[in-house]
C-alpha cells in the first residue's frame, strides 16, 4: 500500500519529464546531426550516416585476398574464403555459413577480395577540413581512402560572413535610432496628426513586405543603388521601423512621468531629455528590439535575394548557403559546415541574450 | 501629481489647440512636411556620397563596412542633432510647432516611402500587363482573374490554406502549448525551453539545409545517410525523396510543414509559458482541492484563461505561414506540388518578370492580412487613451 502511494507520487513527474525529454531530443537531433556531420571526413559523410559515430555493428575487413595471386579466374566460379561464387555475386557480397561476408571490391581487373565480419565499431573520423574548405575559397586536393586524389572546389564563405556583418549591424542600429526618436515623439510630444500617424504605424505592422519589393526595386534602379549595402540597409530600416516604433513606444510611454516632468521644470529641452534620460532608461527595450532585428536581418533571405542578389561579391550568408544548396546540393561536407557557420553568431546572440529576446517577443507579438 | 504640473507638455498642447492664423497654419504644415522629408533625404545623400566615394576609391571591403557603420549610424544621429539645433534656434512658438516633426518626421517619411506608398503603387502596377505602367497596357482586373484561375496559383492557394494554415498553424499552437504546460511542471523547465526555442535563432535557409540532410536520399543499394530514409529503410521501406516525392503529392508538403513546426513551436511555447505563469495559483489550487483532475484544470481553467494569447499566437503564425517563402524556395523551389503564394509572387515578379501579375499576387497577400490589421487597430483603440 505504501509503495503504491510512492509510485503515484513519482508517476506524474516521471511522465512529464519523460515526454518533455522526448520532445527535447526530437528538437535537438536535427541540429546535432548537422553539427556532428560538419566535423566528419568528406568521404565518410557521403557514405555513412552521422549516427555511425555511436557504437554499432558494421562489416569490417578481416582478410584481404588478391585474386590474381590466388590464381582465381574472375570470368568463372571462384572458390574463395569458404564460398564459391561468380564475380557478379561477389560484387554484391556473399554470406558464409559462419556469418562472415566475402566481397569483391573494385573492378574486375585490379580489384581484390575482402573477407568481412560484423564487429562493433565507431566511425570517429573527425576533421576540421570542411570548415577550411568552405571558408578559404580555393580548390583542395582530397585523398580518397583508396588512394586516388580528387580536386574539390571549396567555397569562399568567409566573404559572405563578412558581408552579413556589414549588412546586419547598420541595418539594426539605424532603425533603432530612427524609431527611438519617433517613439519619444509619439509618447511625450503633442502635435497635430499624432493619433493618425500612430495608427498608420500600427496598421503597417502586418503589411507583407512583398508589397514593397517591386516599387522599391524600381526606385533603387532609378537611384542606381541596386546591389549596394546602402540599398539593403535602407530596405531593412523601412521594413523594421513599424515594429521598432511600436515596441519602443510601448516602453517609453510607460516610463514614469515624474522623472520627465522634473527635468522639464529644470529647463531641459526635449532633445536633452531624450538623449540623457530616455535613451539610458530604455536600454532593455532597445536591447530587445536590437536582438530581434539583428536575428531577422542576419537570417533574412528574401530581402537579400531581391536587393543584393545580382552582385556576387556582396552575397550574405543565407544567400550563399542557398546557392550552395542549388549548385552543389550533394556536397554535404561544404553544406554542413556552411550551415553551421551561418548559425553560429545567431546562436551565440540567442543564448547570450535570451532574456531580452523573450521580452521583445512578448511585447511584439502583434507582428506577423 | 496634477495636470498643472506639466508645463512643457501643456504648453505644446496649448499651441495646437489655439486658433491659428490660416497663413501660419499653412506655413507650419509645409515646414513640418519639409522637415520630415528633409532629414531622410539629406541622410540618404550623405550616405550615398560616402558610398560612391568608397566605391570609386576601390577601398578594401572591411574599410567600406567600418566606414559604412560609423558613417551611416553617426551620420543619421548627427542629422537629428543639427535639425533639432536649428529648430531650437527658432522663436519658442515655432520650436514647439516644429520640434515634434524632427523627432517623428524621418520615421514617418521612411514608412511612407517603404510601406504606405508601395501599397498604392503596387496596386497601380497590378492593373497593367507584364511590363507595368511604363511599357505595358492597362488591363484592369485581368491579372486578378489570372491569379484565381491559373493552375499554379490554385495549387499555391491550396497549399497555403490546407497545409500551411490548416495543418501547420494548429499543430504549432498545439505543440507549443503542450511543451509550455509540460515545462511548467518540470524541474528542467529552463533548459528544455531554451533548447526547444533555439531553432528560432536559425535562418530558414539554415533550417532547410538541416532538414535536407535529414531527408537526403541515396540509391537503394547504398547506405542511407539521411536519418529519415535510414529509419524508413531499416523498417523495410524503399528510400524516398520525401519533400520531392510526387507519388504522395500533395502530402509531400507535410515534410515542409515539419520544418516550420520545428522552428515556430518554440515561439508559441514562449508566449504560452508566459501566459500560464500569469494564471493565479489560488484558482488552480481551488480547482484541485475541489477534486478537478489535471485534464479538467487544463481545459476548464487554463485554456479559457490564456485564450487571448492563443488568439495572438494563432494570428501571428497564420500571418507568418501566409508569407512562407524561404523554406519552400530552398527545399523544393516550389516544384513537386509545393508552390505557395510567396514563391509564385517571387517567380512572377522576378523570374518571369511579369510585374503586373506579380503585383496582383502581392495585393492578394495584403488583402489576406487586412482582417488582422483591423483587429490590431481595434485592440489598439481599446487599450490606448491616445
Amino acid at each position: 500500500m505504501k509503495s503504491r502511494t510512492r509510485w503515484d507520487k513519482i508517476r506524474g513527474p516521471l511522465f512529464v519529464n519523460g515526454v518533455l525529454a522526448l520532445l527535447v531530443i526530437i528538437w535537438l537531433v536535427p541540429v546535432l546531426g548537422l553539427f556532428i556531420s560538419s566535423f566528419r571526413d568528406r568521404f565518410s559523410l557521403q557514405t555513412t550516416g552521422w549516427w555511425t559515430i555511436l557504437p554499432h555493428k558494421e562489416w569490417t575487413i578481416v582478410e584481404e585476398i588478391d585474386p590474381r595471386a590466388e590464381g582465381l579466374d574472375s570470368q568463372g566460379v571462384m572458390e574463395v574464403g569458404g564460398v564459391s561464387a561468380t564475380f557478379e555475386e561477389l560484387r554484391a557480397g556473399v554470406q558464409t555459413p559462419e556469418g562472415q561476408r566475402v566481397q569483391w571490391v573494385g573492378n574486375r581487373r585490379i580489384g581484390y577480395i575482402q573477407v568481412q565480419d560484423r564487429e562493433w565499431t565507431v566511425n570517429w573520423d573527425f576533421t576540421l577540413d570542411n570548415y577550411k574548405q568552405v571558408l578559404a575559397g580555393k580548390a583542395f586536393e582530397y585523398q580518397r581512402p583508396d588512394g586516388t586524389v580528387e580536386v574539390i572546389q571549396g567555397d569562399n564563405f568567409s566573404v559572405a560572413l563578412f558581408n552579413s556583418i556589414a549588412v546586419s549591424v547598420p541595418a539594426t542600429v539605424i532603425p533603432i535610432l530612427i524609431a527611438a526618436f519617433a517613439a519619444y515623439g509619439f509618447a511625450w510630444m503633442n502635435f497635430p496628426g499624432r493619433r493618425f500617424l500612430f495608427i498608420m504605424v500600427v496598421a503597417l505592422l502586418v503589411v507583407p513586405l512583398q508589397i514593397a519589393l517591386v516599387p522599391i526595386l524600381r526606385d533603387y534602379a532609378k537611384l542606381q543603388i541596386n546591389g549596394t549595402f546602402l540599398a539593403i540597409w535602407l530596405a531593412h530600416t523601412g521594413f523594421g521601423l513599424p515594429l521598432a516604433t511600436y515596441l519602443l513606444f510601448n516602453y517609453i510611454s510607460t516610463l514614469p512621468r515624474e522623472t520627465l516632468e522634473s527635468a522639464f521644470i529644470d529647463g531641459a529641452s526635449h532633445f536633452t531629455i531624450f538623449l540623457k534620460l530616455i535613451l539610458p532608461l530604455s536600454v532593455p527595450a532597445l536591447a530587445s528590439f536590437a536582438i530581434f532585428q539583428f536575428l531577422w536581418v542576419w537570417n533574412d533571405y528574401l530581402v537579400a535575394l531581391i536587393f543584393l542578389g545580382g552582385s556576387r561579391e556582396l552575397q550574405v550568408v543565407t544567400f550563399r548557403l542557398a546557392s550552395i544548396v542549388g549548385d552543389r546540393g550533394q556536397d554535404w561536407h561544404l553544406l554542413t559546415a556552411a550551415a553551421f557557420i551561418t548559425m553560429l553568431l545567431p546562436l551565440l546572440v540567442f543564448f547570450g541574450l535570451q532574456r531580452y529576446f523573450v521580452r521583445g517577443l512578448l511585447a511584439g507579438s502583434v507582428k506577423g | 501629481m496634477d495636470v498643472t504640473e506639466r508645463p512643457a507638455m501643456r504648453e505644446v498642447g496649448a499651441v495646437s489647440s489655439k486658433k491659428e492664423n490660416p497663413l501660419v497654419a499653412v506655413l507650419a504644415a509645409v515646414l513640418r512636411i519639409a522637415l520630415a522629408i528633409a532629414i531622410p533625404i539629406i541622410a540618404f545623400l550623405v550616405l550615398y556620397a560616402g558610398f560612391i566615394f568608397l566605391r570609386e576609391g576601390n577601398a578594401p571591403k572591411w574599410l567600406t563596412a567600418v566606414v559604412a557603420i560609423v558613417w551611416g549610424v553617426g551620420g543619421v544621429a548627427v542629422l537629428y542633432w543639427i535639425f533639432n539645433w536649428i529648430v531650437e534656434m527658432l522663436p519658442e512658438v515655432w520650436t514647439q510647432r516644429l520640434q515634434p516633426f524632427v523627432f517623428i518626421g524621418p520615421a514617418i517619411a521612411i514608412l511612407t516611402w517603404y510601406l504606405a506608398l508601395p501599397v498604392a503603387r503596387t496596386f497601380w502596377i497590378s492593373l497593367f500587363s507584364r511590363d507595368g505602367p511604363e511599357f505595358g497596357t492597362f488591363i484592369g482586373l485581368q491579372n486578378y482573374i489570372t491569379v484565381f484561375t491559373n493552375r499554379l496559383m490554385l495549387e499555391a492557394f491550396r497549399n497555403n490554406i490546407l497545409f500551411w494554415m490548416g495543418i501547420a498553424t494548429p499543430l504549432t499552437v498545439a505543440i507549443g502549448l503542450l511543451i509550455a504546460v509540460l515545462a511548467d511542471r518540470s524541474k528542467f523547465e529552463r533548459v528544455s525551453k531554451s533548447l526547444i526555442f533555439m531553432p528560432m535563432a536559425i535562418s530558414f535557409v539554415g533550417a532547410s539545409v538541416i532538414f535536407n540532410f535529414i531527408y537526403e536520399v541515396k540509391p537503394v543499394d547504398a547506405p542511407q545517410i539521411g536519418l529519415l530514409n535510414a529509419i524508413w529503410v531499416g523498417l523495410g521501406g524503399q528510400p524516398q525523396a520525401w519533400p520531392a516525392a510526387t507519388s504522395i503529392a500533395p502530402w509531400n508538403n507535410l515534410f515542409l510543414v515539419v520544418i516550420v513546426l520545428w522552428m515556430q513551436a518554440g515561439y508559441a511555447m514562449v508566449l504560452f509559458s508566459a501566459a500560464l505563469k500569469g494564471i493565479p495559483e489560488e484558482i488552480l489550487e481551488a480547482a484541485r482541492v475541489d477534486g478537478a483532475t489535471e485534464i479538467q484544470v487544463f481545459f476548464r481553467i487554463m485554456i479559457p484563461y490564456i485564450m487571448g494569447t492563443i488568439i495572438t499566437v494563432t494570428t501571428t503564425v497564420v500571418i507568418f505561414t501566409l508569407k512562407i517563402f524561404d523554406v519552400v524556395w530552398v527545399m523544393t523551389g516550389g516544384q513537386f506540388g509545393t508552390e505557395v503564394i510567396a514563391t509564385q509572387f517571387y517567380r512572377q515578379s522576378f523570374t518571369a518578370l511579369n510585374k503586373g501579375l506579380g503585383s496582383s499576387i502581392a495585393i492578394v497577400l495584403l488583402i489576406a492580412v487586412i482582417p488582422v490589421m483591423v483587429y490590431n487597430l481595434r485592440q489598439f483603440r481599446r487599450q490606448e487613451a491616445f
